[in-house]
């Protein structure tokens, strides 16, 4: 199968900025056009993650991105995946130029995102898991990221303190990043005065909801090599989508119930192992191959279940690979280089393509203070509620 | 007395005294839904069309907890002033799955233990004028 490669990426910072989502992914695009040595009339097709919170634009953010861009009459595509929104695209995009039909594709991530708890859509939905969940249980995101840490701690003998020290090492990795919300330095003194969300975990244990966009150049392999000129492109080695193999006895939002285990054999991995295992598949590469990794630290503990979804280590490792300092800026594998959901919040169409970003940089050498040293293989992992699976592997 | 009105309809029923979650159960391969959401069985080995209303274990093993300390956002009915509620996932034996319930009124989670037996109750979620809105909660102990 013919290579596809990213020549160019951009962001537009992450905050609460409270303006229109396509005001921040033309800023983003334009970011990445310009990364790319490229024009937006170079453009040949556009692929957008949707946001269901900015009403019908939003429903249809390729062409809402393509019409704030400048109409050129070029096919898009609008995809929603929840958080894997990003990977999807991008997945549209890389199918198009794989099949000929495009040379550069632009993928465009941009979200506006609402004050506090993510709620449902507005309606009386019984049959609507979504609904369901908040009006039947309470059940808010921060609930199952609570249920995860709680579970880790039984299983694993996980603490808050192990908790926390994910929080200072991405508030340390993030301080430098000029597109990071938050560029704060944690202690664990801080950490242990913030207020309980939902128990274990606490207000700052847990990623907050921002505004932000990002954006990739992706082209061919022929076109990114008559380009080299403007800008060092990277090679995008594998792209997962997958959703979960039946049965799903693995608790996932926004169910109020797993799958069944009677009647079917259980499936080869658990969803969130099968997510990286297809990337690795891809690619024909090994966790021992990765130079550094961007993983969805919806929550401090969920960065360490993390660590063992993508081979880093075994089940009930992550804490022991933590405290090595692997992880850190430094060590072996540095994880969220960038600082993470934790420096960031989340920008859900747009955070897959952030990750993305990052890890282009990294492998550019192109991240100044947050360099990782000689960063070759880089992996992006992140999973959308609704059984959206997103990894993304590049290298050099 | 106040009606019981259940926060939503089929999902659950304390018929006799005895709290009980509504679910689907396929005849042809034995796998269990909850909610039912859809008349077929949905497991890709199986062939069955149907789907029968049955009725779910009522007791299983703490699988996790949280426990909750602010107000989440509509449609869950927070009442002012706003109570902090637990969150349970217990694992059913028989049907080899896990269902999520609120922690039954008065569960302290600092005494909770991972496996521990819990037993499915209904209770209300909230009162209003029209009734007490009831919903199955999850309780420890049910170990007789």
């Amino acid at each position: 199968m013919s290579d596809v490669r990213i020549l160019g990426v951009g962001m537009h910072p992450w905050g609460k900025w409270g303006r229109n989502f396509a005001e921040y992914g033309v800023v983003a695009a334009r970011a990445a056009l310009a990364d790319a040595g490229l024009s937006p009339s170079d453009v040949q097709y556009l692929a957008a993650g949707n946001t269901m919170r900015n009403g019908y634009p939003g429903y249809v953010a390729g062409s809402t991105l393509a019409q704030a861009l400048g109409w050129s009459g070029i096919p898009v595509s609008s995809s929603y995946a929840a958080c894997a929104s990003g990977a999807v695209a991008l997945d549209a995009a890389r199918a198009r130029i794989r099949a000929g039909q495009a040379d550069v594709a632009l993928v465009i991530g941009a979200d506006t995102a609402p004050k506090g708890f993510f709620g449902p859509l507005p309606g009386d939905r019984p049959e609507d898991p979504d609904w369901l969940r908040f009006h039947v249980l309470g059940a808010t995101n921060p609930t199952y990221f609570a249920l995860y840490a709680r579970r880790r701690m039984e299983c694993f003998g996980a603490t808050p303190k192990d908790f926390a020290a994910v929080k200072v090492k991405n508030s340390r990795h993030g301080l430098s990043n000029p597109n990071a919300r938050y560029r704060k330095l944690f202690t664990e003194d801080e950490i242990a005065e913030s207020p309980i969300v939902a128990d274990p975990l606490r207000l700052v244990d847990i990623c907050a909801t921002s505004d932000g966009a990002a954006a990739l150049v992706l082209t061919s392999a022929d076109y990114a090599a008559a380009h080299e000129a403007n800008s060092r492109s990277v090679r995008v080695a594998a792209v997962s989508t997958v959703t979960p193999t039946y049965p799903n006895t693995s608790l996932d939002l926004p169910d109020i119930a797993t799958d069944s285990g009677v009647g079917a054999p259980p499936p080869p991995r658990a969803f969130r192992d099968s997510i990286a295992h297809a990337a690795y598949e891809e690619a024909s590469l090994a966790p021992s191959d990765l130079s550094c990794a961007e993983v969805y630290d919806l929550s401090t503990a969920l960065e360490l279940d993390w660590y063992e979804n993508i081979g880093l280590c075994e089940p009930g490792g992550a804490e022991a690979l933590l405290h090595s300092g692997a992880t850190t800026l430094g060590g072996r594998v540095p994880v969220n280089p960038s600082g993470g959901l934790a420096s960031f919040g989340e920008a859900i169409p747009a955070q897959a393509l952030a990750q993305i970003c990052e890890l282009t940089w990294q492998l550019r050498g192109e991240a100044g203070e947050r360099q990782v040293e000689n960063a070759r293989v880089g992996l992006a992992i992140n999973q959308g509620l609704f059984g959206h699976g997103s990894c993304v592997i590049l290298t050099s | 007395m106040k009606p019981r009105i259940p926060v939503v309809a089929g999902l659950f029923t304390e018929d006799g005294g005895q709290a009980r979650l509504l679910g689907g159960h396929c005849p042809r391969c034995g796998a269990w839904f909850f909610p039912k959401q859809w008349s077929f069985c949905r497991n890709p080995h199986c062939t069955g069309v149907t789907l029968d209303d049955a009725e779910l274990s009522s007791r299983g093993r703490l699988w996790s907890w949280a426990d909750n300390r602010y107000a989440p956002p509509p449609p869950y009915p927070a009442r002012d002033p706003f109570v902090p509620y637990g969150v349970a996932a217990v694992e059913l034996a028989d049907e080899q799955m896990v269902v999520l319930g609120q922690l039954a009124t008065g569960t302290d989670p600092e005494r909770l233990s991972l496996g521990q037996e819990m037993e499915l109750v209904v209770e209300p979620l909230f009162e209003d004028d029209d009734g007490l809105h009831t919903v199955w909660k999850w309780k420890p102990g049910g170990g007789s």
